[in-house]
């Protein structure tokens, strides 16, 4: 452990660090523009420097790794002088359009302006200025207020591994941008809106909305795909208006996808504000009590084996709780989370989860990715697999649809040939697998979704055994889920005959009432003649088949459970509430409960989270992964030819809100949309 | 001045035959294998104790530099990179060596790797270079063809291979750490220190960076012996060394000199004089554009090597000697550097991303006296917020020159512009 002295404070510290690190763990704050602790050392900024002893020029602190007996001086005037110096030329060509700016407020040039800036400028020529450039629908580019620190050319090559961000031109004609202008590619792009320590990348959909002062920050957890990333939601009175990462060091460190963080404008589109009853075929708008007594009328003295459930993509653990709880009540068992049919096996609990955790993945030394796009299923776990393929050491390949994950990942095959060839130890990846020490395989549920589903998680289930991927103290079978909600349901237990039966049912007749719990996935068609309860927050599909409509909330506003694919349960916290007419979904599913008279027993929050701990006991942990029992699950059987297809066509729209979404829907149209032949009058 | 008998390049001016058996003829290629065979320690210690510093500019000692490569590499090849992408204003003596001399070139770097153990040498030689690039490939070839290089070279029992790479032109990419990244194929900008190229250089290789100029000379001192080199010029500041004189002398010429040899005795016996004699001698710049300029006064007794130069607040850099007569606008001529810096700042530090272009303005200002004179102090300062801040010397050599000015011209400078402020067209103060 090198010794150092900073500023007569002698410190002991990791050999390794930087100096900017050590002075950070005694205290001393070191200005800095273009350091990230996540992304490379540029030092190109040099807001940094510090004085080093025996070194003829000053250094930059983030550079320059610790020594022993280095001495350091941080405070003394001329370090303050060069630090006023360096503040100085960044300032004379940067506009001096901070009332219009949106990262006012929270801009790192501003900040420390603050502490470095001259009270005036001594720049008497004119200021460069930038050609406005188009990153795509989601950055808003003023490259006018670049500051050059690379932050977002780095992170693109880095951690996104889509390197479209590079700088052109020398000098004060530097430009940081496309090359050639487009729209940005990369799943993970907003995150450089975060980096960006200036105004230059900020956010598009969010540009003079709000100021950050005025905003309520509500830290919670996002809905959008399976990994639960930390989000904070910012809202100004009822709206959302924007969605930022939080730090969560074992799942998204500090990157959220672009879904996540821009889909939040689908949140004030198609909206259900109120219940609604179909009447002549026609769907009306409806009081609270007309929309259960329409249920009532249906639903009470029937036959409970003809009522179903259906749960869809982002309800949460309370709601499917009572809804679990309303259907036994009515005496059938047919309740199921699987609304895409995917045959995932609820009898134990580690063949439902990402076991190896997403941290874990770290620690990985081999990967087999089987009928999953974790580029676009899960950005933010491709974001970790690349990481750890940065470490080195780390084969990785795919059985499926050959897709770019922005990492050297071999595509072995397509489909189930492969698969068995991997099963019976004969193809050459089955070495590498063996020969590793913790290999892993990640289980998508476009390999789980077909006929044969069952057979190929049985054949994954006994890859993983064969090469080593359980043992003590490590699990890398991996199952990775697309829905936010679907762990928390197979936790609970909502596992029926499959969502195949119960439509197959509806059709028949043999189902006569269904109720949807924001399930929109579904093939609507085979609903038959059924009558269709929709509960739900946005009038998507499963609304608009629906017979009675009941007003839910969405993920910002209700307090919720959620767990995510590694079996980590998380809470998301109402940052607004329910628009309109809507409810908490728990408190519906219980209020129609009390009319149909079979009330629930739990009138709080803390009730029904009481009732989920007695169904089971992994929901007593808040933030906390835990790891799941490994049993005999999957059922061996033949396989079907073919190969695996992701569930995920669109990265863009995948769900009610991201559907919604306005912006989504411009991404969509930038990265997918065809040249389309313009008429003339367009515009 | 330098007997004839020491020099190291009899062919400077390519009068006599520049290929291989005109090479030999004046001594290249003799004995290669032997000196080879004294073994890498030999070689080093050699060109340690020739007190050979680096031609490029800096000065660096040669053979120190050499023996900072790690002996144990972890497998890692080690490469040589000669620097060739002369482009210092004022600068034009690797270019002569590379049309001329390019044997010397191709010898001195196989003993250079082999005195670092590099397996390969490559030559990044600058864009514009066209004809020297080729003249330069010549020779590679003959030597590979004669077995003096590649496997097995000069039966020495060494494998070698030499690699001539064409730049673009970028000023920048003569930085040593410029040039690997854009050896690379990356955009050149200089790479942070530490990690030095020996350690980690090209392809994150140990690689040693070299001049032309100074690994051109190598095999004259090995042969001839680290003792002559030394005895040459003064302590610290041995041998000789090509000097390029340039601007208003009757006699314009790259010439191979001692060092420490009077600036005076330079510019009369080899350039024919300053063009209207000594007493119309404004100021000299010394060692390319990037060092500060000396105004006669300080010229008279000035001596031409690295010391020499710095006691008169100046420096050798690649001894590119530009004369300025008194018909020189010497304001203009400095802002015309300060453009050409500003115009090559390779746009990755603050400091001089901003500074150069800060400076440039200023200068083309104070040009025609549009400026005040608190700014003349206000530039002095901004150019020391950018010197000795950078992440590489661009900085520096962007600040130093217009230090030299307002050190040494400040009268001339007030003059112009209380001269506008009078003709009523002035800034206000």
């Amino acid at each position: 452990m090198p010794k150092l002295t900073i500023d007569g404070i002698e410190v002991d510290v990791e050999a390794g660090l930087t100096v900017l690190q050590a002075c950070e763990s005694i205290g001393i704050e070191i200005p800095r523009f273009c350091y990230h602790e996540r992304l490379t050392i540029a030092g190109n900024c040099r807001m940094c420097l510090v004085e080093m002893e025996r070194a003829p020029k000053p250094v930059a602190s983030c550079a320059m790794p610790v020594g022993e007996g280095m001495v350091i001086t941080t405070n003394s005037p001329a370090v303050k002088k060069m630090r006023q110096g360096v503040m100085e030329l960044l300032l004379i060509n940067h506009p001096l359009d901070c009332p219009i700016c949106d990262q006012g407020g929270e801009c790192d040039l501003q900040d420390q302006a603050v502490g470095y800036g001259l009270d005036r400028s001594r720049f008497m020529e004119d200021k460069r200025s930038v050609k406005d450039k188009t990153f795509g629908p989601l950055i808003r580019a003023m490259m006018t207020r670049c500051i050059h620190c690379t932050r977002c050319i780095r992170f693109s090559t880095e951690i996104a591994g889509v390197p479209e961000m590079g700088a052109t031109g020398r000098g004060e004609h530097m430009e940081v941008g496309t090359y050639i202008e487009k729209a940005l590619t990369s799943e993970l792009s907003g995150n450089m809106i975060d980096l960006c320590p200036v105004g230059a990348l900020t956010s598009n959909p969010y540009a003079f909305n709000a100021r950050p002062w005025e905003l309520k920050k509500t830290e919670s957890i996002d809905v959008m795909d399976a990994v639960g990333a930390a989000i904070r939601v910012d809202t100004k009175g009822p709206e959302v208006m924007r969605v930022l990462p939080r730090l969560n060091e074992d799942v998204n460190e500090e990157w959220i996808s672009d879904k996540t963080r821009f889909a939040c404008d689908g949140l004030k589109r198609q909206r259900l504000d109120t219940p609604y009853v179909r009447r002549d075929g026609k769907l009306e708008a409806a009081s609270w009590d007309e929309a259960f007594a329409a249920i009532s009328a249906k639903v009470k003295d029937m036959d409970g084996s003809k009522f179903a459930a259906i749960v869809g993509d982002m309800a949460c653990a309370e709601s499917m709780t009572a809804l679990k709880d309303l259907t036994e009540a009515l005496g059938s068992r047919n309740i199921e989370c699987r609304q895409d049919g995917a045959k995932l096996d609820a009898s134990c609990r580690g063949a439902y989860l990402f076991n190896s955790t997403i941290a874990g993945i770290e620690e990985a030394d081999a990967c087999l990715i089987i009928g999953s796009n974790p580029r676009v299923e899960a950005p933010i776990i491709n974001a970790r697999l690349r990481k750890r393929y940065l470490m080195g050491g780390f084969p990785a390949a795919m059985i499926g649809e050959n897709v770019d994950l922005t990492f050297s990942c071999e595509n072995l095959g397509a489909g189930t040939d492969t698969l068995k060839e991997i099963a019976a130890g004969k193809h050459a990846f089955s070495k590498i697998l063996k020969k590793a020490e913790r290999p892993m395989l990640i289980l998508g549920q476009g390999a789980l979704m077909r006929s044969d589903g069952a057979a190929v998680l049985a054949m994954a289930r006994q890859i993983a055994e064969d090469n080593g991927m359980i043992s003590d103290d490590w699990n890398g079978f991996n199952v990775l889920h697309t829905a936010a909600a679907r762990v928390g349901g197979l936790d609970l237990g909502l596992v029926s005959g499959g969502v195949d039966s119960i439509l197959d049912g509806c059709s028949s007749g043999a189902i006569d009432t269904v109720y949807l719990l924001g399930a929109d996935e579904i093939d609507t068609d085979k609903l038959g003649n059924a009558f269709v309860i929709y509960q739900g927050h946005h009038g998507d599909v499963g609304a608009h088949r629906a017979d009675v409509i009941l007003p839910g909330a969405a993920y910002t506003e209700k307090n919720a459970t959620y767990v995510n694919t590694e079996g980590r349960v998380q809470r998301a916290r109402l940052a607004v509430f329910p628009i309109g007419e809507a409810r908490e979904d728990w408190t519906i599913i219980r209020a129609l409960s009390g009319v149909l008279g079979l009330t629930l027993p739990y009138d709080n929050l803390d009730q029904v989270r009481q009732r989920m701990l007695d169904i089971n006991p992994v929901f007593g942990g808040d933030d906390q992964q835990t790891g799941g029992a490994w049993g005999d699950f999957g059922k061996a059987g033949s396989l079907d030819g073919g190969g695996f297809a992701s569930p995920i066509i669109n990265f863009h729209m995948t769900d009610p809100i991201s559907r919604a979404s306005e912006t989504m829907a411009q991404c969509v149209e930038a990265l997918l949309g065809e040249d389309k032949g313009k008429t003339g009058t367009d515009g | 001045m330098l007997k004839d008998s020491d020099r190291i390049f009899q062919n400077l001016y390519g009068l006599k035959d520049t290929s291989l058996a005109g090479a030999k003829a004046i001594g290249d290629w003799k004995d290669t294998k032997k000196l080879i065979a004294k073994g890498r320690e030999w070689l080093v210690d050699e060109v340690k104790a020739s007190g050979l510093r680096g031609r490029g500019g800096a000065g660096f000692g040669t053979g120190m530099k050499w023996s900072f490569m790690p002996k144990e590499t972890g497998g890692r090849p080690v490469f040589l990179t000669i620097n060739a992408d002369e482009g210092e204003p004022g600068t034009c003596k690797d270019r002569e060596i590379m049309r001329n001399e390019p044997h010397k070139l191709v010898e001195g770097a196989l003993l250079a790797a082999a005195a670092v153990g590099a397996c390969a040498a490559y030559v990044y030689v600058r864009g514009e270079f066209l004809r020297e690039a080729e003249a330069l490939q010549r020779a590679i070839d003959e030597a590979y063809d004669a077995g003096l290089i590649g496997k097995n070279s000069c039966g020495a029992g060494i494998d070698f291979d030499m690699y001539v790479h064409l730049g673009a032109g970028a000023y920048i990419c003569g930085e040593e750490s410029a040039l690997i990244e854009s050896l690379e194929g990356k955009k050149g900008q200089p790479r942070l220190k530490p990690p030095f190229p020996a350690n980690v250089g090209l392809y994150g290789c140990p690689t040693t960076v070299n001049n032309v100029e100074s690994i051109a000379v190598v095999p004259a001192i090995l042969r001839r012996g680290a003792k002559w080199f030394a005895s040459i010029g003064r302590e610290n500041n041995t041998g000789t060394k090509l000097f390029c004189i340039s601007g208003h002398v009757n006699n314009p010429c790259t010439v191979e000199e001692a060092m420490g040899v009077g600036m005076r005795e330079l510019i009369e016996t080899h350039a024919g004089g300053v063009r209207g004699g000594w007493d119309n001698l404004l100021a000299v710049i010394p060692g390319g554009s990037s060092v500060p300029m000396m105004p006669k006064a300080l010229c008279e007794n000035a001596i031409m090597d690295f010391d020499g130069l710095r006691e008169h607040g100046s420096g050798l850099g690649t001894a590119a000697v530009m004369v300025m007569d008194k018909s020189t606008d010497v304001v203009k001529a400095i802002a015309r550097l300060s453009r050409f810096y500003a115009h090559e700042s390779c746009g990755q530090c603050t400091p001089c991303r901003e500074g150069t272009g800060w400076m440039s303005r200023m200068m083309q200002r104070m040009v025609t006296g549009d400026m005040t004179i608190d700014e003349i102090d206000m530039l002095q300062e901004v150019t020391k917020q950018i010197e000795g801040q950078t992440i590489c010397a661009l900085g520096d050599a962007a600040a130093w020159p217009i230090q030299g000015l307002i050190r040494h011209f400040r009268p001339e400078i007030e003059r112009r512009i209380n001269d506008r402020q009078s003709s009523g067209t002035g800034r206000a103060a």
